[in-house]
């Protein structure tokens, strides 16, 4: 007799013996629609992966901007397609290198970025207008983006031609993850700003990529996941549509997606579909949308995370290959597979070499590129697909009915269903109801890996704290001291603050002056704790 | 009197499943306990455990930072007079950390994978928190 946990997705979705004709929704037609229509269910485009692959994307980054820059390179000549930037804590937060209370962070978890000078070794040799670029940074990312300009210049690319992805939602952050700076308000502001910044001056960058995967690895299941993701977008679209500026149809082709894929192999391909079905109904029905390509619903994902495990650690590269195909059947335009050992520490050379070569394997081996959507149709992935966006849907409307994310957030009610599902998902498990191979089943003793990851040195922290000092010393301090002043005055007012940003980051400012001027007017955001 | 048990994250790091987790399973073992949030600096550690008159500190730390953090927060309680509270570390720790921190002075470590009722038994003992 199987457990209830096994007659249920890990969202609670119940699963039939076996599906027929009449568990899909016959009535409407358009409600799937064929791939490259409106609702997009099928996915974004007619030709699918046989037009264009997902791009290989491995979130990489640690050290000095020399280190990282080399792991850049490896990842493209071992076939990578585009570069993702691990930056470092104290960069995500707001801190410069040399500050005391931040000295252990500095290269640990991503790269040191502290002024444009190490934004210009990081990108040392890398052609701008033809790789493109994701920056997992939300506290700091118009300060990044504003790297990203000012190297692009610096390297002759023009604006028009740069490509990549901002994730610049701090909604999320305040929720799961923790970079916050400053309080709600005025950072949606920033997001807003930076969004029609892109829309008019860099129109191919994602302005915003809207994560899910943070909520989820905190806790969420998938439904909630792309729920609370969906009304973060509304938030900001929100706030963009009100100012009055814009329409949807300006702005909305450059705001991307990106969420975590668990094991759960056909609730994760649901979810995918489902949620490019609500996103194509809310850009046209809540925003009036015109134009079909408003309405594409493009995301990335990231495989591994809380799934990994560090008992019988090898079982990880297994997981991430079905995560990652899962991903690939829900139409995932962009893909991170992450490494086996990352449960012990950074991933080694090797490790994220391997993890390349899982999406590589799958793209060129197991010939699920070949036609586009090959779940669509399925008795049951259809049936999944409509329960999945019933799920959605109804945590939506219970968070509109609740005020607004925002609201939803400062009272702590979704880090509380976040932190009850985390809790009921960890009582499964220790009860063996919830089966993790070499955890609660098939355990086995093994000593843990010897793994060499690296680290930041001496001798690495040296080169970084000399180069801040050297910016400070060599720069023009006047112009960096008035384009801070224009900064404060802009965010002051209601002007757009990237054009300030960018001369802040052109004078050589720092991201800790940046955030402290920043912090100064706007004040810093205060955490409710609840678990 | 109820033990008391101060879960905390210092540093920046913002991932927070494991500390809440471990904060409800030993409330629910009959701990009183307290959660600082996350992104608290050593020396405001010290300040709650003092002021609230904790029997242990666990800290939780996911960003590789964990040496020079509980270094930091072992001399800042020891700083504050409270050096005799027991510090226990949990989170990413390599399994080449684990001797190093337990000669910083920690009581215990507990790297990802430990089950959650170890940790609790272990509380247990070092706090003799009567079951």
């Amino acid at each position: 007799m199987a457990s209830e946990d096994e007659l249920t997705t890990e969202a609670g979705l119940a699963v039939e013996r076996c599906y027929g004709p009449g568990d899909v929704d016959g009535g409407d037609p358009g409600r799937i629609g064929a791939p490259g229509a409106f609702p997009f269910t099928r996915g974004n485009h007619p030709g699918g992966y046989r037009d264009k692959l997902w791009t290989f994307r491995q979130y990489s980054g640690f050290g000095t901007p020399e280190w990282s820059n080399e792991r850049y390179q490896l990842l493209l000549k071992e076939g990578g397609t585009g570069l993702s930037v691990a930056a470092d804590l104290p960069t995500q937060i707001g801190y410069d290198s040399d500050d005391p209370d931040v000295e252990e962070e500095v290269g640990r978890v991503g790269v040191a970025l502290d002024s444009l000078a190490d934004a210009e070794i990081l990108f040392r040799g890398i052609p701008l207008d033809r790789i493109s670029t994701s920056w997992t940074v939300n506290g700091t990312a118009a300060i990044m983006l504003a790297f990203y300009v000012a190297v692009g210049s610096k390297q002759g690319v023009p604006r028009s031609k740069l490509r990549g992805t901002v994730q610049n939602d701090i909604l999320k952050e305040y929720v799961a993850r923790g970079t916050w700076i400053w309080p709600p308000t005025p950072s949606i502001r920033l997001i807003a700003d930076s969004i029609e910044f892109c829309a008019e001056e860099v129109p191919r960058y994602n302005a915003v990529s809207v994560a899910g995967a943070h909520f989820r690895d905190a806790g969420a299941n998938a439904a909630q996941e792309m729920a609370f993701t969906l009304q973060d977008a509304v938030t900001y679209c929100d706030e963009i549509v009100g100012r009055g500026r814009m329409t949807i149809d300006q702005f909305a082709p450059q705001v991307s997606f990106f969420f975590y894929t668990h094991n759960d192999f056909f609730e994760e391909v649901a979810k995918y579909r489902a949620g490019r079905r609500h996103w194509a109904q809310i850009v046209r029905d809540r925003y009036g949308a015109r134009e079909a390509s408003s309405s594409m619903f493009r995301f990335g994902v990231v495989c591994g995370g809380w799934t990994l495990q560090a008992q019988q650690p090898q079982n990880n590269i297994v997981r991430v290959a079905y995560q990652a195909m899962a991903a690939v059947l829900g139409g995932v335009q962009s893909m991170f597979t992450a490494a086996w050992d990352e449960p012990f520490s950074l991933p080694t050379e090797e490790s994220t070499t391997l993890a390349l070569r899982t999406q590589q394997i799958l793209a060129h081996e197991t010939g699920v590129t070949r036609t586009v959507d090959p779940l669509g149709g399925s008795y049951f992935v259809e049936a999944l697909t409509d329960a999945m966006e019933e799920k959605i849907g109804g945590i939506m409307a219970d968070l509109e009915a609740r005020g607004g994310m925002v609201r939803c957030i400062e009272d702590g009610y979704v880090q509380r269903l976040i932190a009850d599902e985390s809790a009921a998902v960890q009582r499964k498990v220790d009860r063996g109801e919830r089966v993790i191979v070499g955890v609660n089943r098939y355990q086995s003793d093994q000593p843990a890996p010897t793994l060499q990851p690296p680290e930041m040195d001496e001798v690495a922290r040296k080169l970084q704290l000399d180069r801040l000092a050297e910016v400070r010393r060599t720069r023009n301090r006047r112009a960096a001291r008035e384009a801070l002043g224009r900064l404060r005055t802009a965010a002051v007012g209601d002007t757009n603050l990237m054009p300030p940003l960018i001369d802040c980051v052109e004078e050589y400012c720092t991201v800790g002056e940046i955030t402290r001027e920043l912090k100064d007017v706007w004040g810093e955001y205060q955490q409710p704790t609840v678990f | 009197m109820p033990v008391r048990v101060l879960v905390a994250k210092p540093g920046l790091d913002g991932h927070d499943r494991g500390a809440k987790l471990v904060a409800r399973a030993l409330r629910d073992a009959g701990f009183e306990v307290i959660y600082t949030g996350i992104r608290q600096k050593p020396e405001a550690i010290a300040a709650i455990a003092l002021q609230e008159d904790v029997d242990l500190i666990g800290l939780s730390i996911l960003s590789g930072a964990h040496l020079g953090l509980t270094r930091k927060t072992v001399e800042a309680l020891r700083a504050s007079g409270v050096g005799d509270i027991k510090v226990v570390v949990g989170g990413t720790v390599p399994p080449a950390d684990v001797q190093p921190l337990l000669d910083l002075g920690a009581a215990a470590v507990y790297p990802t994978g430990t089950p959650i009722e170890t940790l609790v038994a272990d509380v247990r003992k070092l706090t003799g928190a009567v079951a």
